[in-house]
Order: structure tokens, then sequence, then C-alpha cells
């Protein structure tokens, strides 16, 4: 089953040996059969709030990164990546992940919005469009939508609102933690004959009833979470109490093994998003303890569960976490920081591409800040979603640069991650 | 022209909270009227709580932070249970709070001027997404927004962004002009304040992009940070006070920024705490603000795109009230527009619940119940996602999982409340002449009474409004 990736990645590496371009090899010589691509799986992680780059990766080594960051600057704690930069101690299995070549970082990169405002951000980087409200859907749907034309592609979102991300023509389940089911009433079948007429409620409840049927049949396997911890891991920054921190760990990490077993399930989703908010840190932010720290283990803990759950399909896997933007370079007045621009991304996958920062670091220097006051963006968030649906899933060019990111054509893909 | 019957049935179910017994006959004889009635100067009903101010709750909260520490510096193991238990207490409140809410929607004669409370409400969101401002967004309800919801918009937006609930939940209460008395004092003092001391952004920016004129309203980042400026000294009682200010609203001159500021365009003379009232009071007179209110209260009643007649309609009572929110509650109930007999609009989790409860008659007693309820549904108890409040739209509410969240509500609700009544007349009594054919026929059919009930419960006209 893996023998072809397993190949690829030797061969890629003694390439590299050689001097060949990875990235010529990656696109030419190993173009992913349909067999192949229809195993591929990919999740995005959506941390809303604005998460704070210079805390998921700090650049350590960066000169002006202690100044400026005062009392949330982290030092030795950090988990080293590599010269320049490190991870957030609370971000261990992220770490673990990176240092087997399994996790890269992506440290200045930006939808094109520059309001700093949440909403338009959130709305851009969801919909994929070039500006605000560009666009009614997201740009994970109409990935889909693209890729329906060549194979079956089910999509998933976890969470009990449908997120912008995946809303549109094509057709997405949706899953929360929660009470079942009682497969032994009518009511299901009574209602979707009431709803067959209803353009909205009727499909609705179809696809909801299915993916009940499967996360029962998923969650045979695995000790359920409490519904209610695994709900508060998504939404609950937890306060400040130990105990609610580890229990919002345990959740997160099931309600990500929860998912991978939704995507190893037959039939199951091969496209799913997930977010997680209360990044939006203004006062009292933490550095290597604190508000952020907690969501970041959070953070770790379902990327962890998500690993660990897919078991050999991790394999085939990516996971993109990213952001609406980044956080001011520095610490404000209220030991937080404000709304910024340029955010850290993350790209994880059993088939990465091993190497590593993606994109350019700007740096901290003062000339090198965007408007004197946020990191500055070297790589539109656009090029990496588009590099990863051509790589990982095989999603056709020209509907990247139209139909998924609308007007996108001048934005190149970041290929080669896969 | 609608047919009365049509009329009433819209009164009680698009502009109120879902139909009590007998409430569509009731407002059959004069829909319109029936609404406008509810309109009054005194502003919303105040749900029942504790009766504990939002002042006494942050003084509660200061007192829980002492016992932490001291906990922390106690090595006895059992140390922690006072504070295990204050921070029961306040989670308690909260629960009480929200428990009020939902039994004043699910009771209340004047569901429409409810609706409009709920509104403000959630214009001006507080969210409980940290303890400290969990133990005050019941407060911040009652105290800022419900006594102004039909005054004037000035009056409610500078309640709302001076209350303590507010100034803690997009973190103005520890914003300090960086060239102020207070910061230049700490830079001074050779050991440091414990926390850094300066300019916070928060509450400025958030004012402009979802409380007044919007993210187009023709602002920017200049704008912001020098509103933020003005805004500094705007603050929380604390132990520099003396007891009888502790969490009370108080302006602290000291932390303010000194100098004149210009706000979009205009020029604010230093006048410490009227500098910020000043910006706050012209913000509220901008034609931006009131197109974009005026968008989202027909959004929030009409449609997710909502007729641009009944827009107009909204902003022209606006500007000749001079954004009096009783005469825009007065043009929308009497707006055409606003009486499309299709039902555009799908219920919040909120007001599914609500408009249930109203029909099945009672209030819910259980407070953990119905967090547990809400929260499933996706709409967490006074927990809105950020600071622009709970979505609006369609899409945001029926995701597939979120629909069969409602449907295994139902069921059990049906079950445990239905009794021995009759659901055909409940369904009458709560769709009067907007109940369809299939859903009559569907209840009339079912083989229980609570497969009835249920079934009323999740047909597409009682999902909608």
């Amino acid at each position: 089953m893996s023998a072809p990736l397993l190949d690829r990645r030797r061969t890629l590496a003694a390439a590299a040996g050689f001097g060949l371009s990875l990235q010529f090899l990656a696109r030419q010589a190993f173009a992913a059969s349909e067999a192949d691509l229809s195993r591929r799986k990919l999740i995005v992680v959506i941390c809303r709030g604005g998460m704070d780059g210079l805390s998921v990766a700090p650049p350590l080594g960066d000169p002006a990164y202690a100044g400026l960051r005062g009392s949330i600057a982290l030092g030795d704690e950090a988990l080293k990546l590599d010269g320049t930069f490190g991870l957030h101690p609370a971000l261990g299995a992220v770490h673990a992940l990176a240092m087997a070549g399994q996790a890269r970082i992506v440290p200045a990169v930006a939808t094109p919005d520059r309001a700093r405002s949440h909403f338009e951000a959130q709305d851009v980087l969801e919909s994929g469009a070039a500006g605000v409200y560009g666009a009614a859907s997201g740009w994970l749907n109409r990935a889909v939508q693209s890729l329906s034309a060549q194979r079956k592609v089910e999509a998933l979102s976890v969470g009990a609102t449908a997120p912008l991300i995946l809303r549109g023509e094509a057709p997405a389940g949706s899953w929360s933690p929660g009470k079942g089911v009682d497969g032994s009433t009518r009511l299901p079948a009574l209602l979707q004959d009431l709803y067959k007429d209803d353009p909205v409620l009727g499909p609705a409840l179809a696809r909801g009833l299915a993916t009940e049927a499967m996360a029962q049949a998923a969650a045979s396997g695995l000790a359920a979470a409490p519904a209610g911890a695994a709900a508060a891991a998504m939404s609950d920054p937890g306060g400040s109490a130990a105990p609610y921190v580890r229990q919002g760990r345990e959740a997160a990490r099931k309600l990500g093994a929860t998912l991978a077993g939704f995507m190893r399930a037959p039939g199951g989703p091969q496209i799913a998003a997930l977010s997680l908010d209360g990044f939006d840190t203004h006062a009292n932010q933490g550095a290597a303890q604190g508000q952020l720290a907690n969501r970041l283990g959070y953070l770790d803990a379902a990327l962890n569960g998500v690993q660990t759950g897919l078991g050999p399909d991790w394999r085939d896997t990516v996971v993109l976490v990213a952001t609406e933007f980044g956080r001011t370079a520095r610490v404000n007045g209220t030991g937080g920081t404000d709304h910024g621009t340029a955010s850290t991304a993350l790209v994880l996958g059993g088939g990465l591409t091993p190497g590593g920062v993606i994109g350019d670091w700007p740096t901290l220097k003062a000339a090198a800040l965007f408007e004197n006051r946020d990191v500055a963006p070297t790589l539109d968030m656009r090029g990496l979603f588009k590099g990863v649906l051509l790589d990982q899933l095989g999603v056709d060019r020209r509907a990247l640069d139209t139909t998924v990111f609308p007007d996108s054509g001048a934005v190149k893909p970041t290929t080669g991650l896969v | 022209m609608i047919d009365r019957d049509l009329k009433a049935a819209l009164a009680v179910t698009r502009f109120g909270l879902g139909a009590r017994a007998g409430e569509i006959a009731q407002a059959k004889s004069d829909p319109e009227g029936y609404l406008r009635a509810q309109i009054r100067p005194a502003g919303a009903d105040q749900p029942q709580t504790n009766g504990e101010t939002s002042a006494q709750r942050v003084a509660g909260l200061r007192e829980l932070r002492q016992m932490r520490r001291e906990a922390r510096d106690d090595a006895a193991p059992d140390a922690r249970d006072p504070v295990k238990a204050a921070q029961r207490m306040l989670r308690d409140d909260t629960a009480t709070d929200f428990l009020g809410r939902v039994r004043l929607g699910a009771t209340t004669d004047a569901a429409f001027r409810e609706r409009w409370a709920l509104f403000w409400a959630n214009h001006f969101t507080v969210s409980a997404v940290k303890l400290a401002t969990a133990a005050v967004v019941g407060p911040f309800e009652t105290e800022a927004i419900r006594p102004h919801v039909f005054g004037r918009f000035e009056d409610l937006l500078i309640a709302a962004e001076t209350h303590p609930g507010m100034l803690l939940y997009l973190d103005q209460a520890q914003s300090v002009g960086p060239n102020s008395r207070a910061a230049t004092y700490f830079r001074r003092a050779s050991a440091g304040p414990e926390r850094p001391v300066g300019l916070n952004e928060n509450l400025a920016r958030e004012i402009l992009e979802l409380h007044t004129v919007g993210v187009d309203g023709g602002y920017g980042q200049a704008d912001v940070t020098e509103f933020a400026r003005a805004l500094t000294g705007v603050s929380i009682g604390g132990p520099r006070e003396g007891p009888e200010q502790t969490g009370a609203p108080v302006f602290r001159a000291a932390a303010h920024e000194p100098g004149a500021r210009t706000v979009m365009g205009v020029r604010y003379g230093e006048a410490g705490r009227g500098q910020g009232e000043a910006i706050l009071a012209d913000l509220a007179r901008k034609p931006q603000t009131a197109r974009f209110l005026c968008t989202k209260i027909a959004r929030h009643f009409t449609a997710d795109d909502p007729d641009p007649a009944l827009v107009a309609r909204l902003e022209r009572s606006w500007a000749e009230g001079g954004g009096r929110l009783d005469r825009v509650a007065e043009a929308l109930v009497t707006a055409p527009e606003a009486w499309d007999p299709a039902p555009a609009k799908f219920k919040t989790p909120y007001e599914f619940v609500v408009s249930s409860w109203r029909t099945a008659g009672g209030a819910p007693g259980d407070a953990g119940l119905l967090a547990r309820t809400l929260n499933g549904m996706g709409q967490k108890a006074f927990s809105a996602p950020s600071p622009k409040g709970w979505p609006e739209d369609i899409a945001s509410w029926t995701a597939p999982d979120a629909i069969v969240k409602r449907m295994i509500w139902a069921q059990a609700f049906s079950a445990a409340v239905v009794g021995e009544r009759d659901p055909r007349e409940l369904a009458m009594a709560a769709l009067g002449a907007r109940l369809r054919p299939a859903t009559a026929t569907a209840v009339a059919r079912a083989e229980s009474r609570p497969e009835a009930f249920a079934l009323l419960l999740m047909s597409p006209e009682f999902q909608r409004r």
C-alpha cells in the first residue's frame, strides 16, 4: 500500500543529494495516479481569533525578537527547529513530527486582506476570494466541486455550525460530539418525508443522519469522549484552572481521534475542516504558560489525536493549520498583542517532503515590519492552499486559478510540499 | 394585501418569539397594533435574576482571585476547595442569569419587546468566554442594554461601551495611555509593575467596526489608535478607588493619554472622560451608523438579504427621530416590506428552544439541561463566538449535524412536555394560518402525541419565521 510513497521519498532524498530540483521531480516524475489520489486526505484546521504566529513558531534567532516581545518572549523553553525558529513548548506533538520531517512551518503567510478585522479576514481566509465578501461559498467546497468531476469526494466539517470554508454547492457533512440518534423511532423517516420539498432542511437532515450512522460505527472502536468536554475543547478557553486544561487536552485529542475514525471508515470523508477558537489574545496572553499556551496545547492534542488515530493512513494525509491574521510584533500595553498581518501556518503530514521553513522570513528588523507593527507577509495564503490542493489532491490547476481561488492566476501555488 | 389571520401569525412568530396558546387569536384584531403596543420608553423587561449588580460580581471575582493567590501560597491540600466553591458560585450565577432570560422569553406577553432587546444584546455582544466576563454578561444586559433599547441610540451606545462588562470583554479596563501620568510613573519606578502598562486598541476597533459605522464606515488604522488613546482612563474601580467604587465604571484621569485626538477627520480637544464620549456621540450620529444598524435590524427580522426599500424606510425613521430606537421599532412593524408571507429567516437555536417552550406552555427550570441543549445546537449560553455576536444567516444554523441535534432535542422535549393535549390544536395555536397542509397531515397521522409534537416543532415552518 505504502510502497510507492516510501519509494518516492527515498528517491526524492537521493535526488536532493544530486542537486536536482525537488519541485521538478515532485511534479513531473511522480504525478500521482488516480488510485493513489483517492486515498489522499486533507484536513484544514482554522484557528480563529488571529493566532499569534510569533508564539507558535518563535524566531528565537532573530535579534529583534526578544526586545519586541518583552514579557511574552519565549526563551530556552521553546522547542528548537533550526538556527532561527523554535516551536511553542505546548506544541510537543507537532515538534516530534517536525523532527521526523512530517511537520513544517510557514512563518510569514497572510491572506490578501489587510484590514485587521477578524470577520473580514476570516471571510477571505475561508472564501478564498481576493477581497472581502468576494465569494459566498468556501474554497474547500469549490475544491470538492472541482474534484467531483473526476471522482467521488466526501467532505465533513466538525462543529455544530457550518464554517464558510465548506459551505457551497457541493454537499458536505457536519458532525459534533453529543448524544446520538435513537434509531428505533420513526421520527427521522417522517421528517425526511416532511422535508422532501425543502431545499435546505431536506439535504441537511439526510446528510446529518448519514454522518450520525457513520459516527456510531466509527465510535464503536473508540472510548467515547464526554460530549460536553469535547465541545469545550473546541470553543472554551478553559479558564486557568489546571484540571480544566488537562480535560480540555484530553477532549481535544479524542476529538482529533474521532475525526480520524470518520476518515478511515469506508466511504468516509477525504476532506475535513475543523475550527478552534480562542486565539484573540489582546491581554495577558502569557509565554510558555498561560492563555495562549492552553489553546496551543489543545491544538497540539487535537493534531496528535488525528495523527495517531489515522494510523497507517497518516502517510496519505496532509493537515493545514491556518489563522485569519497574525498579531502585532510588539507586545502591547496589556501583556497581549493586537490584530496584525502575517502569521504562521503549519503543514503536517506523513507524506510531506522533508524540508525547512516554507516561504521567506522577512525578519523582525524595524524596517522589515509591515506598517511598522506586524510581521510582513512573504507568502500569499492562497498559494499555500493551492499548492497543497494541487499536489495532495490533484485539483486541476485551471480550476485553482479561476474557481477555487477566483482571479488568483498571479498567485503561484507553493508546490513540492508532498 | 395579506389576510388578517396570516398577518396575526406573522406578527407573533416573525416579530415575537413564537406563539403561546391564544396569542395569535389575540393579535388578530390589529396585528400591527399588537406589536406597537409593546414599544415603551421604559425599555425592555428585566429577567428574574439573583439581583446582583455587575459591581458586586466584579467584587466577587476580585475576592476569588485573592483566594487563588492565597491558596497558591498555602501548602495544605484542601486549601483549594474554597476557591473551587467560589468559582462554582460565579458559574452558577451566570447559569441562573441565562435561565432567567430564557424564562422571560418563554413567558412574556410582550415577545416583540424581548426580541428587540435580544437583538441589541447581540449587537453589543459581551461573551462569557472568560470567567471575568461570564460573571458580568447577565448584569451587562440588564444594566446597559435593556433600559435603553427604545431610547436614543447614542445613550445605548455610551451605556454599553462604558459598562464594566464591555470593558472587561474587549480589554479596555487595562488600557493605559503611553504618555499618561500612570505610565510615566510606572516607567520611572525602579521595580516595574507586574503587568506591562500601555495601550490596548481592541475596544476602539470593535466600536468602529461592529457597533457603529461598520467596517466600510470610512476609518483607518490611525483612527482606531487615536480613538483607543481617547478612551484610555475608562476603566473599572479597583482597590485604588476604594470599596464603594469596586467594580463600578470609573474614569482614571492618571491613565488617560493627554492631548487632543483626531478621529475620522474631527479634532477632539483634551476633555478627560468627555473626549471618548464626544467621539462616541459623533459616531452615533453618523449616517453610516444609521445605515449599518438599519440594515442589521432588517436582516435580523426579515431576511438574510433584506429588501433595500425596508432598509431605506428604517434609515428615514432613524434620521427623523435623531436615532430614537422606539421610532425605528415602530417603522419596522408598520413597514409593508416586513410582512412578506414567505418566512425567509431560520430560527437560531435560542429562538427555537424559546418558541418551543412558548408552544408547549411553561418555561425551563433546569439551568444545566438548558445549557447542554443550546451548547449541542451550537449556541452556547452567553458565549457568542466573537465580538460580532451570533450569526444571522441560514447557512450558519443549518449544518447537517445541527439539524440532527435539533431533532434529538425535539424528540426528548416532546416526550417530556406534551402530556394529554391534542397536537392538532397545538399546531394551530403555534402557527395559525402559517401551518401548511403537509405538516397538519403529518401531525394528525402521527402514532403518538410526542411524535406529533416533535413533528410540529421540527416542521419547516416552525423552524422558520
